[in-house]
């Protein structure tokens, strides 16, 4: 059996569909473990999932031509929070807001803020607190 | 001892040494104080940060056939026309129209008048819309257009107040989110915010004026601009430590520079969530090194600059008056700080990392000669407390 590995994605939907139980198979017939950041799905318009899956890289691809079949355009970078760092002054006023340390102090002296995507759980709180547009959603 | 005249002839022959207050300290452990004042002629000083006394005197132009303004709105932001026909003030915090405010609190304040500025020193197209009650020789009554700068006559930047000496770390006593000019508050202390660049602070840097006064050119968002009064609630008499570096707001500085020469990613619009719209401002402020005292003020560090804490919730907006404790800038930027056997997350409003930039291209004007210094036309006043405001009724025989 091979390792298990975890891949951060985005579901887009073009049209909701909500009909359909997708993250149930992922789980049952690929064997994935599913960690759902956010979501917006409603009948009849545009759809977003963000999520986390673990499973082996046989079965996450196999997963990924499945969710495909469903008209569903993946994106592996699964960037629903965009950090624009030219619009970012670096003042490091979202610094205590993010929970999990992803937008954080780069550099000690020159006070630097950096965005480790890796880390967002796309909680949103940069957003809210952000005084410039540097953090947006993308949906 | 070194005089303005030698120190702007040795920047004029590219021969000035330049070091920013964020350097400077170092280099004068290692040389030792009179060598280092001996040697280096400037010490350049920075601040990024939101700084709502701000705005800026337009002129347009006149139209065919022409308007003497007396409403008027850009990018349906107003803009104060109380002046000659078309001359306008616009200011940093001026909401756009219709704009909700704080009815559905927290209001989000995404666009007004800082925003506006930003897009102006961009470049950007803007639009005019202007009223009049029409005169003989302004017949116009109604204007509406589309400019950018490079289309008016003057866009200079008056700005009442920046660059405030030290400020208030603030936090939140209640049990409610709160949302004020400091950023979002957690309840119960859950996080404290600050807006200094400290060390790097020009008034910090020379806390009693001795070389900051009126008159003295100052990099405003690129421009060459310079301090043309005290700013307002200027307070020199203040609570001060050892070193004379006020333990609150103390001194500020009334600056003015033409935004046509100004650098858009140094004048950026503020969206303050629940509170409302401002405008950030990078400012380089040269201090020459006229004696080794001078240069030991301009020594600081953060671990010697004092914050007072102050409840955002209650204290401040009833203006009790209560400091809870001090703090110093580099338990602030350590990332939290100890209140009351508590600790806070700690969060910054001014961008350190722009400061730095800024005392750094400051210090890249002076080294290469075009950005010479001058002596003070007057100083800053040292003794002015900052009085209250007293509700009273009208005094007697007065009506």
């Amino acid at each position: 059996m091979s390792e298990t590995v975890t891949r951060k994605m985005m579901f887009f939907f073009p049209r909701c569909e909500c009909e359909k139980p997708i993250i149930y198979h992922l789980v049952k017939d690929y064997d994935l473990v599913v960690n759902v950041f956010r979501a917006k799905v409603t009948p009849e318009e545009e759809g977003y999932l963000l999520l986390d899956v673990t499973g082996t890289p046989d079965n996450i691809e196999r997963a990924v031509d499945f969710v495909k079949t469903f008209n569903v355009t993946v994106n592996y970078s699964g960037r629903g929070l965009v950090w624009d760092s030219a619009r970012c002054v670096h003042c490091g006023h979202c610094v205590p807001h993010c929970p999990t340390g992803a937008l954080h102090i780069a550099d000690a002296r020159t006070r630097e803020v950096a965005f480790d995507e890796d880390k967002c759980i796309e909680c949103l709180a940069c957003v809210r607190v952000c005084s410039y547009g540097a953090c947006s959603s993308a949906f | 001892m070194k005089t303005y005249a030698e120190i702007n002839e040795r920047i004029s022959s590219g021969k000035a040494v330049v070091l920013t207050a964020d350097e400077i300290m170092d280099y004068v452990d290692r040389k030792g104080l009179d060598a280092a004042a001996a040697e280096v002629d400037v010490v350049t000083t920075a601040t990024f940060g939101p700084m709502c006394s701000s705005g800026c005197m337009l002129n347009f132009g006149h139209s065919a056939p022409k308007i003497r303004m007396t409403e008027a709105w850009i990018d349906d932001v107003l803009v104060y026309t109380g002046l000659a026909a078309v001359d306008v003030y616009l200011g940093a915090t001026q909401l756009r129209h219709s704009d909700p405010a704080n009815m559905y609190y927290p209001g989000e304040f995404r666009r007004g008048g800082g925003h506006v500025i930003e897009d102006l020193v961009a470049g950007k197209e803007l639009q005019l819309f202007a009223l009049s009650y029409g005169t003989d020789e302004y017949p116009r009554r109604e204007l509406r257009t589309y400019f950018t700068i490079h289309d008016l006559n003057q866009a200079i930047m008056v700005n009442p107040r920046n660059c405030y000496q030290n400020y208030n770390v603030a936090v939140n006593d209640s049990a409610r989110v709160i949302y004020t000019y400091l950023g979002r508050l957690e309840p119960e202390r859950g996080n404290a915010n600050y807006c200094s660049a400290g060390q790097l602070s020009p008034l910090l840097n020379d806390p009693l004026y001795e070389t900051i006064g009126i008159g003295t050119p100052v990099w405003l968002a690129g421009s060459r601009g310079h301090v043309y009064a005290e700013g307002t609630q200027h307070a020199g008499a203040c609570d001060r430590n050892e070193s004379d570096v006020p333990m609150e707001g103390a001194g500020t500085l009334a600056l003015t520079g033409d935004m046509k020469d100004m650098l858009p990613e140094f004048v950026r619009g503020v969206t303050l969530p629940g509170y409302g719209v401002s405008l950030a401002l990078g400012i380089g402020v040269p201090i020459p090194v006229l004696s080794p005292q001078v240069l030991q003020r301009t020594c600081i560090r953060d671990r010697d600059i004092q914050a007072p804490v102050v409840d955002y919730s209650r204290d401040y907006p009833e203006r009790t008056g209560r400091i809870i404790g001090r703090v110093s800038y580099e338990e602030l930027r350590s990332g939290s700080i100890e209140l009351e056997g508590k600790r806070i997350k700690a969060g910054s409003l001014s961008s350190y990392r722009k400061a730095l930039d800024i005392a750094e291209r400051l210090a890249a004007e002076i080294r290469d000669g075009s950005f010479l210094l001058a002596a003070p036309l007057r100083r800053l006043p040292a003794g002015n407390a900052m009085k209250p405001l007293a509700i009273r009724p009208r005094t007697e025989g007065e009506a």
